[in-house]
């Protein structure tokens, strides 16, 4: 599952991200922002009006927006609700 | 011991950076631009425990030293002192927001390890214990290796200590010549370090319903959300027009008794025409929208302080992606509808290249308040004051779609460049929604003064030289006996020459003569034709009817409103080309904007004349 598929409100751990298919620059913004290979994340907010753009994505203690694009490169699984976000296993 | 001259406080954006630079410094601040580029230069005067003063510079929030914007390519920069014509800060002071320790410690981790006296602030702790999130600074001193300070900046928590701490950092700059390498930790290593010491660092949490997950529920709700900020949009320019026009009225006034005065203490002359009639006049026209700008950037900087501005944009960005562009795009072109002059300027946050310049390519299309005057007149003399039903009044309906206007062709514009000129991968939005804070009084009063006072040194020294020039252009060389001193001009010869291109969008001559002041700013094309029609008038208002009277009996309707469409799209305005050329680096982009918006005016201008003339108006 890609990050734009996740349910709103449900935990999730990044397990991998298709770098390639970024700007070089935005890459490396979103890596700064944290939303990297092993973090914990869920879906605050989804889209304006009907549309599923863009995205409110709780990282940490942050919240980030970024487009459908941007969470289409990165693959997530469930996590279960930890009681804290803890770093990569 | 050297004395310390310099301290320079680094860290991500939404740190609370700009609070804690205004709480350490007070009002005492210098802003310029370093140079060769358009980012903004912050300093100021700490005080030291010890009294000695210490310049304080507030450099722009960044996410590491490895740069993806201009401003973060300054931070970068000036911190390992290669920034030509800046001194390298000898105490860096890093700012961590206390509720994102495992985000804002990656960065900070990449300050420290240059080995420089660093001192660390970590701020807001009082948010981060509404959030239930008690820290142990003592701990993350020892993992960090460097004093760590508790400050809440907008209660003046932990300034003294941050002071002194700024001050026996300094010890070691003396002593200590740190090499200025790079560390050589990649960023998944000091994203896992970061987690593990803010871990440590932890001494008790809860998992609080964080107040702002609350508040975005409503406000970034997909329908409510941007009912609410199209609300809260017509509040602010229900304000800005409504709010300032008593501020407004009192500065035409006092402009007005300034005219006055030195008209009687001086003897007749050109020296005192060029004095009331070109500066006062002049000058005076464009200081009185001081109070729009004030009001329009006090609720802009209440919405970027409380953090709802992210939010905006948030909103704005599915619309904005229609046309190529994305919510960042959106606060800049807000700010526009004041003037174009700020809101060009705060393009410098847009990092991708190509939306930055297209957004400085369409500013000018938002409906500035310089341009109200001249609607204003012409919808007071052509249109009818008749309501067209649901109490809504015809002069209201063709001002709102003048706005439109400018905001279509806004946004076709931004269209076609996109596939065009400016042409480029589809712009990303990726934007931190910072927590949301209650405004501070001092910080928005801070932020308000500088925004005047920019505005006002521009009304001081571009807009009065080009006053001066049209006055001198306007009145050489001199009549001869029995012939009018606009025909005799230099301006008179040039509106002769400007009226054979015009005359065919129905521009008569004196429309051409009000279009060359006018090209220093767009209201001074009302006082130009009032001028021109020779309406002698004790107050601006009188001046407004009877210049009416003077404009009905000389234009038909097709050519007022031909004019009122021209100046939806003209490129009125000195200033806005000169920051363009700024914050371009080059004519080639205010060369541009000049050509096509001069085109789409002579268009629109054209089309509206000759439909309304079809139609029998």
């Amino acid at each position: 599952m890609t990050l734009d598929q996740l349910p709103i409100g449900q935990d999730a751990r990044i397990v991998a991200v298709d770098w390639g298919v970024l700007v070089a620059e935005e890459a490396q913004r979103l890596r700064a922002l944290g939303l990297d290979a092993g973090a914990l994340v869920s879906v605050a907010h989804r889209g304006v009006f009907a549309g599923r753009d863009p995205l409110a994505i709780t990282v940490g203690r942050m919240t980030v927006a970024l487009r459908r694009v941007h969470a289409r490169a990165m693959q997530v699984e469930l996590a279960q609700v930890g009681p804290i976000p803890v770093g990569p296993a | 011991m050297t004395r310390l001259r310099t301290a320079a406080l680094v860290g991500n954006p939404n740190a609370g950076k700009s609070a804690l630079f205004n709480a350490l410094t007070g009002a005492r601040q210098k802003i310029a631009n370093y140079p060769g580029v358009t980012v903004e230069r912050k300093s100021g005067r700490l005080v030291l425990p010890s009294g000695e003063p210490v310049e304080l510079t507030d450099l722009p929030g960044s996410y590491g030293l490895d740069a993806t914007s201009p401003d973060e390519e300054v931070t970068a920069r000036v911190i390992m002192g290669r920034y030509p014509g800046e001194t390298m800060p000898e105490v860096l002071v890093v700012v961590l927001d206390a509720s994102n320790l495992e985000q804002h410690l990656v960065f900070a981790q990449e300050v420290i390890a240059l080995g420089r006296p660093t001192v660390v602030a970590l701020n807001m702790v009082d948010l981060a214990e509404r959030d239930g999130l008690v820290l142990d600074p003592a701990a993350l001193a020892q993992a960090l290796g460097v004093p760590v300070i508790p400050t809440v900046a907008v209660r003046r928590r932990g300034l003294d200590e941050l002071a002194a701490a700024i001050a026996s950092a300094e010890a070691r700059a003396a002593t200590d010549h740190a090499d200025h390498h790079r560390p050589f930790t990649d960023l998944t290593e000091r994203r896992v370090t970061a987690q593990a010491m803010a871990r440590a660092a932890i001494v008790s949490e809860t998992r609080q319903h964080r107040l702002h997950a609350r508040i975005d529920q409503v406000l970034l709700h997909p329908w409510i959300g941007p009912m609410i900020l199209f609300a809260l949009l017509f509040v602010v320019f229900q304000a800005v027009f409504a709010g300032a026009t008593p501020f407004a009225d009192g500065l035409e006034a006092a402009a007005g008794w300034l005219h006055d005065a030195v008209r009687d203490a001086m003897a007749p002359g050109l020296m005192r025409d060029l004095i009331t009639e070109g500066v006062i006049a002049g000058v005076g026209s464009v200081v009185v929208f001081l109070p729009q700008i004030v009001i329009l950037f006090f609720f802009i900087l209440a919405m970027e302080a409380s953090g709802y501005m992210a939010r905006a944009a948030f909103l704005m960005d599915r619309m904005m992606a229609g046309v190529g562009l994305s919510g960042r795009s959106f606060i800049p072109l807000l700010s526009s509808f004041a003037c174009a002059i700020p809101g060009i300027m705060a393009t410098r946050s847009i990092t991708d290249p190509k939306d930055r310049l297209t957004t400085i390519l369409i500013a000018p299309m938002m409906t500035c308040s310089a341009r109200l005057p001249v609607y204003a007149v012409i919808i007071a003399a052509f249109i009818p004051n008749r309501d067209v039903g649901f109490g809504v009044g015809l002069q209201g309906l063709v001002l709102l779609a003048l706005y439109v206007a400018g905001i279509v062709g806004a946004m076709l514009v931004a269209l076609l460049l996109r596939r065009s000129i400016t042409r480029g991968a589809a712009s990303g939005f990726i934007m931190e929604l910072p927590k949301y804070q209650m405004p501070r009084a001092k910080d928005l009063f801070i932020g308000l003064v500088q925004r005047a006072w920019i505005f006002l040194r521009r009304a001081g020294t571009i807009i009065f030289m080009v006053t001066v020039v049209l006055w001198l252009l306007l009145n050489f060389p001199r009549a001869q006996e029995g012939q009018d001193q606009v025909d005799a001009s230099i301006a008179g010869h040039i509106a002769n020459g400007l009226t054979v291109v015009v005359e065919p969008i129905g521009f008569n001559r004196d429309m051409a003569l009000a279009l060359i002041p006018a090209m220093a700013a767009r209201e001074v094309a009302v006082s130009s034709l009032a001028t021109t029609y020779a309406v002698a008038a004790a107050d601006e208002d009188q001046s407004a009817q009877q210049l009416g009277a003077q404009l009905k009996a000389h234009w038909t309707l097709p050519m007022a409103l031909a004019f009122l469409a021209w100046f939806v799209f003209a490129p009125q305005c000195m200033s806005t080309i000169a920051v363009t050329r700024r914050e371009t680096n080059g004519w080639k982009w205010p060369a541009f904007m000049l050509a096509y918006l001069f085109g789409l005016a002579y268009l629109a201008a054209g089309i509206t004349f000759w439909a309304a003339t079809a139609a029998g108006l």
